[in-house]
């Protein structure tokens, strides 16, 4: 980050180090297909946690369990708070757990492709706006003054992800990268306490892949950000990642910091399984 | 700030202002010009027919609220227009109230019926939820014809010419201000809506609805505040229907003008306020002048006068069909063309 930032993209205000996030035997079932099959385990606050896995692992079923978008048959999340409090993601609704913190983006992205990359970050601060109305139909006075003000940190996080160019652009039109960069922007401008990112750099060059990483690694170094990030770059998951969890057929395999998970004979195992198959 | 149509801003109120150009304010002066000159010039028919695009622009930027801004498709409006012009026309006639407090009671009760009625958008969507709100086009209609103690039945009822503040609204030329004051009003409303969080959340809820959840975004409630605003400009244009024809029936909140609406919105152009005014204002404009042309072709082609509502028919499907397959952005979108190409011309580019 090039300059100093008025606005905090923290939303959490938990200790570092602390546990953020508490998976707890999570099973989902679609029919007979068991997606996740009793899965555990804990991010901590400001830590960059990766999910690995083959095809089918059931990665982005446990993100959408997180972030409500399927209800798990079994098991529970928690989200804890600085306050001491604690928030159950499942049995919550989308709407309710991105008002607590968990902002994410989409393995295939699932921007709002008819409205302008500014009108798409403005949404990620729509949790933390108020909306009358009667004072947005009138629009001066009040209602303007929140969009100046929201506004702000919206620049802030353009100029971060260096997309000043296109903020007027219409989203659908824009290259797949920089729409992937659009996406995290969304997450960010809701000042997340976890930022859930879903492969943020498939189908990407390695340029466009060595400013995601550096977007990452800046959100959660200096604003502190939680990041929970699935990649199936090794070489970036190893780079950037404090820990890594490992699911294979619904089940995790283990958790554990780059080295330990890389010489991991089931991890190894899973990997080499994918190959054969 | 730069836009890709090379026009710079460097605060965020002018960013976030409505007229931006010099050519934007131009073109508003015009605008404003012709619509006050209007009624001075145009001859009697034509001043009709103004007063029925006014009316027009109400219900159909009240329907593109709901369909092309928060992408939930209707096939009720036209019986939610009745619901307006039913209550007010009841209350002035049989209840004495005043028409001013009619109307606003036909649009509460409008923007509640509307509601009720778009409580299927929170299980369906697309063409099941278009088959929900048909069966609400129907259930409203039926209950219009049939329901003789409250609606009359197949009768028409009839209501006075309303009197606000001392002041009998009765020519076109009165009712053409109080018409065009209302429209301009609403359109104003509507262009602020989409310019700040409610209207980006209902643009959200047509683009990405799951996106939009996890985003934070309420959709049950934003889709039901849609139906709420939109059903409400509806039965707003319902009533002042109502009192400026003094005469209410059945036959003109049919099914038929449920999709007329539809068209309008489509032809002037999805999700998108002033396409809401062309569209209304090409959709009236249209079968009048067809009338029109009737009328001075009546004499030397005896034929094709007789067969003239056929031929209406026949164009006006031609136009729907013309335009969903070249323009399927609407006029709106034509216009912006023209303007892009005037305000970078010479230059290309
Ligand atoms: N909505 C759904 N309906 C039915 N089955 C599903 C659904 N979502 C996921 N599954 C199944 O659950 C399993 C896990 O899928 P998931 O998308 O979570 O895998 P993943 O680890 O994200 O894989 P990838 O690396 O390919 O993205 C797969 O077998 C998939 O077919
Ligand atoms: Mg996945």
């Amino acid at each position: 980050m090039s300059r100093a930032y008025r606005h905090n993209l923290n939303g959490s205000d938990l200790a570092p180090g602390a546990t953020q996030l508490e998976v707890d035997d999570v099973a989902l079932r679609f029919g007979g297909v068991r997606a996740l099959k009793g899965v555990s385990l804990d991010v901590r606050q400001g830590e960059i946690h990766a999910i690995i896995g083959p095809n089918g692992a059931g990665k982005t079923s446990l993100l959408n369990c997180t972030s409500g978008v399927y209800r798990p048959q079994e098991g529970g999340i928690r989200l804890h708070r600085g306050d001491g409090q604690t928030h159950e993601l499942t049995a919550a609704r989308p709407h309710q757990i991105a008002r607590w913190g968990i902002a994410r983006s989409f393995q295939n992205i699932e921007l709002f492709k008819h409205i302008s990359v500014l009108d798409n970050l403005m949404l990620g601060r729509h949790v933390h706006m108020k909306h009358s109305v009667w004072k947005t139909a009138l629009f001066f006075g009040p209602a303007r003054a929140q969009e100046i003000a929201h506004r702000e940190l919206v620049e802030e996080v353009i100029d971060f992800l260096e997309i000043q160019a296109v903020r007027h652009a219409h989203v659908g039109a824009l290259p797949y990268g920089v729409q992937k960069r659009v996406e995290v922007g969304r997450a960010l401008c809701l000042q997340p306490a976890v930022l859930l990112l879903d492969e943020p750099m498939a189908g990407m060059n390695t340029e466009e892949k060595e400013d995601m990483a550096r977007f990452i690694l800046d959100v959660n170094d200096l604003a502190g950000v939680t990041v929970v990030l699935i990649e199936h770059d090794m070489e970036v998951v190893m780079d950037i990642s404090d820990r890594v969890s490992v699911l294979d057929f619904g089940s995790k395999i283990t958790t554990g910091v780059p080295d330990e998970v890389q010489a991991d004979e089931r991890v190894i195992e899973a990997y080499l399984g994918e190959e054969v198959a | 700030m730069s836009t890709a149509t090379g026009i710079y801003h460097t605060t965020y109120e002018a960013d976030l202002s409505l007229r931006r150009t010099r050519a934007d304010w131009i073109r508003l002066t015009l605008i404003a010009v012709v619509v006050v000159a209007a009624p001075f010039v145009l001859s009697p028919f034509w001043l009709t027919v103004a007063n029925q695009i006014g009316i027009a622009i109400i219900g159909a930027v009240g329907l593109n609220i709901l369909t092309g801004h928060t992408g939930l498709i209707s096939l009720g409006h036209g019986a939610f227009l009745g619901v307006g012009a039913y209550t007010s026309a009841i209350l002035v006639s049989r209840f004495d109230v005043p028409t001013l407090i009619a109307i606003v009671v036909a649009v509460a009760v409008t923007t509640v019926i509307g509601t009720f009625f778009g409580l299927p958008s929170l299980r369906l969507k697309g063409l099941y939820l278009a088959m929900a709100t048909l069966a609400a086009q129907f259930i409203l209609l039926y209950a219009f014809r049939n329901w003789d103690v409250v609606t009359g039945g197949t009768e028409a009822i009839v209501v006075p010419y309303p009197e606000i503040f001392g002041w009998m609204l009765r020519s076109d030329f009165a009712w053409y201000w109080v018409i065009f004051g209302v429209a301009i009003l609403v359109v104003l409303g509507a262009r602020n809506l989409f310019r700040s969080g409610i209207g980006r959340a209902f643009h959200a809820i047509r683009d990405q609805d799951i996106a939009a959840a996890v985003m934070g975004i309420d959709v049950g409630r934003y889709k039901l505040l849609s139906f709420a605003i939109s059903s409400a400009l509806v039965g707003l244009a319902g009533a002042m229907t109502a009192h400026y024809r003094t005469i209410v029936t059945w036959e003109r909140f049919t099914l038929d003008v449920s999709v007329l609406y539809l068209a309008m919105i489509i032809v002037g152009g999805l999700g998108s306020v002033a396409g809401s005014v062309y569209g209304a204002t090409f959709m009236t404009v249209v079968p009048a002048a067809i009338q029109q042309f009737a009328r001075n072709v009546r004499e030397t082609i005896p034929t094709l006068a007789r067969e003239m509502p056929a031929i209406q028919l026949i164009v006006f499907g031609a136009v729907i069909v013309l335009f969903l397959l070249f323009e399927p952005r609407g006029l709106d979108r034509t216009w912006q063309r023209i303007k892009d190409y005037f305000r970078l011309w010479p230059f290309r580019y």
